[in-house]
């Protein structure tokens, strides 16, 4: 009789299993989100795995209590169940499944506070983090180096094991920046500076894409992220900051037109491209919204403890 | 204007494709079929006094209905088209920009002109009914909401064969809706009609706060409310105070493409933030409208075939309240990653992992009605049934995404968009349907076919489930939300063919769906005896369909469940004494509704092309129609004691 009666929450169950196996075999390199190439995504993955195994709790509770309950109490002939019609209600039953969520919700709750606020913070490093300006344009990206002095399109290299300062701004609608493996996504806003600190710990090339819908070209605005090690990051650098040719205004203003490009390399930059401090918020003339006449308008928002 | 330019305007490139023009051609000649029909068997006027003109809740519930299911189709064909579109890594299956718009207004038709119209179909159905009530407080406020509704859906659904449908999505984020990035009609068209239906939706929720709190039948008190009218109540409650952010929204973005305001547009130091944080104040408790009221019908449903007593009514009655409360805190987890700060997130995620308490609790008390009952496995049931462990997933998955550093990767990944289809489809649209087999035989005196119902049931059921697993999937593999298309060699492509296999699932569903209906509709089993389910509430104690008047005499309630209580006492409401019947006075059919939802509809489409005779023409419309309604106190009549006694004879429900 019982193993007729958990045939269906037994298929269930092999299914799960299936799924993790999966998971956990070769293909799952492919889960990017499950693979983390940094503490950021680590600390995310951490936390996706925690709330995950709480909720497990509860849907199992749920799923052995309601499965029981609809074979159990099913209307046919001869089912000798108890039938009890005016039962409705049980004191102690109806505090535990109060208390019981917001047992496991707490579990998760006091973790997420944490780690949100530590996300929030540069971690403590021994090197100074490495700053990245990146705009979104439609529908490209331009990578900034205000320590490096050279700016790429589409592609960014970045060293390994030292923590990323990316400040984030449009010059277009709304994107959203991400690289799955590093660490989770944030708006790049026009008007707006946004930072988000990532770490690559091991070299390789973590793909990046836009997270928010910006028009028809939109899926296109993919770019790669080359984490190669510190050394190599500061040849990298130096050679792109004395080989390659600047960016020029012009150069900028094509990049504002609608349309996709490849991946560009510039020995420099104009100043003014980009609302940094070090510019003054001095952004004048150089794009659709960085004809600003009042420059206090720009919303810089900091990081806790900026380096 | 010169004529090619007009054509320009009303045809562009964008509604010119192949098979938008085949539509043209198939929605003409339907609608010529249909104007012939009418015209051939002499309708026109049985159109017009019977449904055009009707203040009768129950007749605007069926106009509700059909329009629901009409949105459904469409929303579905949109859905179908994404789907073939993804189903292939580089595919063309249409243009970039005409994915845009078609995942704009799947998701715009699947909220506003699907679930909202469907609720209230059930609404108008069975509140009045359920609290003993002749009509809504306000039969002609209900039929114009009924008309703007329309006349919104209608103004949306032009968009894509006259100027161009909008492609901001559905939630019509500045900057991209701005006039700069978006110079067609298209956003014009999302803005006003959602507009114009909003206004509807918002009188919709007065009507039917004012009919629960001041119409219930003797005896009704608060704690005797059936749940489904404790889930209509906080629903309108939550109408009331979540439509308006949307509607200064949706007014200030169209001021902004229209009168070239800057209240969003950063040319002149506006804020898009603004709107972002105004659409989801509206938002979050918009899901909850969503989903409420089917939990109400849940609640009904789950007690009706476990032949027993809900369990644990008063703690369904707090966690629904605080459900209420609490969704208006909550919206900022719709942007944790829009740079608010720490504190703000981390105050925004806790209220969300608070507000998934009340409706965990929930779920357990359903279970625990069916223990200790008998459970009867009809098809409204079955919806019942999928809905409990679907639900529990997509909330846990909702609670995933409250976890902020975790939202930081899952935002605007197929993960979110699972999430949201899981509650969304295996809560809203589960509920409804179970809504419809439940109530289906009061609408219209005849049950749906069983067997055929368990079909189109079983279709949807696994349908939804290999649709969306894999989009899970995706989510953690990085597939984004609204892309149109992407390379091979990131392992999603065999997701996303399962996944379209899973769609086309759910569209054999449906189509068994309307099968049903339509099939029972000629075919199907009478209902003689007004209770085909041996249920609670009081709808059942009326003969199916409805009289005009409901009650020939307003029932007095001793408790909960009322018409169980009358049925195990042996008492009826069939049993009546003539000298019980009264005169009974009814509200007057009136045109002014309709006629309001044309000028609106006027003012909408000039507005959409910035056309301003029309826009005038159209205005003068809407102050006439007020100044007739404000003014006409002719708006009542009675009904005749002999002619309701003669109609509850012929029912067989009168003594002697
Ligand atoms: C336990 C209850 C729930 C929790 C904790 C929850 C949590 C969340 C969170 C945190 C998000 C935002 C994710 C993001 O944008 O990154 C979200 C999105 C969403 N949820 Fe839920 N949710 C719950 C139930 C529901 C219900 C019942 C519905 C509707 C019936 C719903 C519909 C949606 C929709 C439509 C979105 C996405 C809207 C969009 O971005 O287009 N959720 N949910
Ligand atoms: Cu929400």
């Amino acid at each position: 009789m019982l193993p007729m009666r958990f045939k269906k929450p037994y298929r269930k169950l092999m299914l799960v299993a299936m799924v993790a196996g999966l998971l956990s075999a070769g293909c799952g390199q492919q889960y990017v989100m499950l693979n983390p190439a940094g503490p950021v995504g680590q600390k995310e993955l951490h936390l996706m795995i925690l709330a995950s195994v709480a909720m497990a709790i509860v849907i199992a509770v749920v799923f052995v209590l309601f499965f029981y309950a609809i074979i159990r109490f099913r209307d046919k002939p001869g089912n000798t169940a108890p039938y009890r019609p005016d039962w409705h209600s049980h004191k102690w039953l109806e505090i535990l499944w109060w208390v019981l969520p917001a047992v496991l919700l707490t579990v998760i709750a006091i973790p997420t506070v944490k780690t949100t606020y530590a996300l929030d913070r540069l971690p403590k490093s021994k090197q100074k983090p490495v700053v990245i300006d990146v705009t979104s344009l439609t529908w490209k990206w331009l990578f900034q180096y205000p320590g490096q002095q050279v700016a790429t399109v589409n592609y960014a290299v970045i060293p390994t094991g030292v923590p990323v300062l990316f400040e984030l701004t449009a010059d277009s609608p709304m994107n959203a920046f991400w690289v799955p493996q590093l660490g989770g996504m944030e708006y790049t806003m026009p008007n707006r500076v946004l930072p988000l600190w990532l770490e690559a710990s091991k070299s390789g090339i973590y793909a990046g894409r836009s997270g928010q819908y910006s028009g028809t070209g939109f899926e296109k605005m993919t770019f790669n992220i080359k984490a190669v090690s510190p050394q190599a990051f500061q040849t990298w650098a130096h050679e792109t900051h004395s080989t390659a040719r600047p960016m020029s205004m012009y150069d900028y203003n094509q990049l504002l037109k609608f349309n996709t490009v490849g991946t560009a390399t510039y020995s420099n930059y104009p100043l003014d491209t980009f609302p940094t401090i070090a510019s003054g918020f001095t952004l004048n003339g150089t794009g659709m919204y960085m004809t600003m006449r009042n420059k206090n308008s720009i919303t810089y928002m900091p990081m806790s403890a900026k380096p | 204007m010169s004529f090619s330019h007009l054509a320009h305007t009303l045809f562009p490139p964008s509604v010119r494709l192949p098979d938008i023009l085949l539509i043209d051609v198939g929605l003409v000649l339907a609608g010529l079929g249909i104007l012939g029909l009418l015209t051939k068997t002499r309708r026109w006027g049985w159109l017009w006094r019977e449904w055009l003109t009707t203040v009768d809740h129950k007749k605007i519930a069926v106009m509700y209905m059909i329009a629901a299911l009409v949105m459904l189709l469409r929303g579905g064909i949109d859905a179908e088209m994404l789907r073939a579109q993804l189903a292939a890594p580089g595919a063309h299956f249409m243009p970039a920009s005409q994915y845009d718009e078609v995942f704009t207004t799947h998701g715009t038709i699947m909220i506003f002109f699907m679930a909202m119209p469907f609720i209230f179909a059930l609404f108008n159905a069975v509140v009045p009914l359920m609290i003993g009530a002749r009509d809504v407080a306000f039969p002609r406020l209900n039929a114009m909401s009924y008309w703007l509704f329309a006349a919104g859906a209608i103004l949306f659904n032009l968009s894509f064969i006259i100027g161009g449908s909008p492609n901001a999505g559905w939630t019509g984020y500045p900057p991209y809706s701005e006039l700069l990035f978006n110079p067609g009609p298209g956003e014009n068209y999302y803005f006003l009609s959602l507009l114009i239906a909003g206004m509807g939706t918002t009188m919709t929720g007065i009507n039917f706060l004012v009919t629960i709190v001041r119409m219930r039948a003797p005896g009704m008190t608060l704690m005797r409310m059936p749940l489904f009218i404790w889930s209509a109540m906080v629903t309108s409650a939550l109408v009331l105070f979540a439509f308006p952010p949307l509607t200064v929204a949706l007014a200030m973005s169209l001021f902004d493409r229209v009168f070239g305001s800057s209240f969003f547009t950063l040319a002149h130091g506006g804020m898009p933030m603004m709107y972002v944080n105004l659409f989801w104040l509206f938002g979050h408790p918009e899901v909850y409208i969503l989903v409420i009221p089917l939990f109400g019908v849940f609640s009904e449903v789950v007690a009706t075939f476990s032949k027993k007593q809900l369990f644990g009514y008063p703690i369904m009655v707090v966690s629904i309240l605080a459900i209420m409360f609490l969704s208006y805190g909550t919206w900022v987890h719709h942007f944790f990653t829009m740079g608010a700060g720490p504190g703000v997130n981390v105050f925004f995620g806790l209220s969300t992992m608070l507000i998934a308490i009340p409706t965990g609790v929930k779920i357990f008390n359903w279970i625990f009605t069916m223990w200790g009952g008998r459970v009867q496995y009809t098809v409204a049931m079955l919806y019942q049934l999928a809905f409990i462990p679907t639900f529990v997933i997509g909330g846990a998955t909702g609670v995933l995404l409250a976890v902020v550093p975790a939202d930081y990767q899952f935002h605007n990944s197929y993960f979110l968009i699972a999430h949201f289809h899981n509650v969304i489809i295996g809560g809203t649209l589960f509920g409804l349907l179970s809504a419809l087999y439940y109530w289906w035989p009061k609408m219209f005196g005849m049950k749906l076919n069983e067997q055929q119902g368990k079909w189109a049931f079983w279709l949807f059921f696994i349908g939804f489930w290999v649709t969306f697993t894999p989009q899970y999937l995706l989510g953690l593999k990085g597939m984004t939300r609204r892309i149109y298309t992407y390379p091979s060699g990131l392992g999603w492509h065999n997701l996303n063919v399962i996944s379209t296999v899973g769609a086309l699932i759910m569209g054999a569903g449906f189509v068994v769906l309307v099968f049903n209906l339509v099939w029972s509709y000629v075919y199907g089993e009478r209902d003689l005896t007004g209770d085909p389910w041996d249920g609670r509430t009081l709808e059942w104690s009326l003969p199916s369909p409805v009289p005009e008047y409901n009650f020939a005499r307003i029932p007095v309630v001793h408790s909960r469940d009322a018409w169980w209580d009358m049925k195990q006492k042996g008492q009826s409401l069939a049993a009546l004494r003539p000298e019980d019947v009264h005169d009974i006075e009814m509200p007057k059919n009136s045109p002014i509704p309709f006629l309001l939802g044309v000028a609106f509809f006027v003012v909408g489409f000039g507005m959409t092309f910035k056309w301003w005779p029309i826009v005038i023409v159209g205005g003068l419309g809407i102050v006439l129609c007020l100044l007739f309604t404000g003014f006409d106190y002719d708006d009542h009549h009675h009904l005749q004691a002999d002619t309701v006694r003669q109609s509850e004879a012929s029912l067989g429900r009168l003594q002697g």
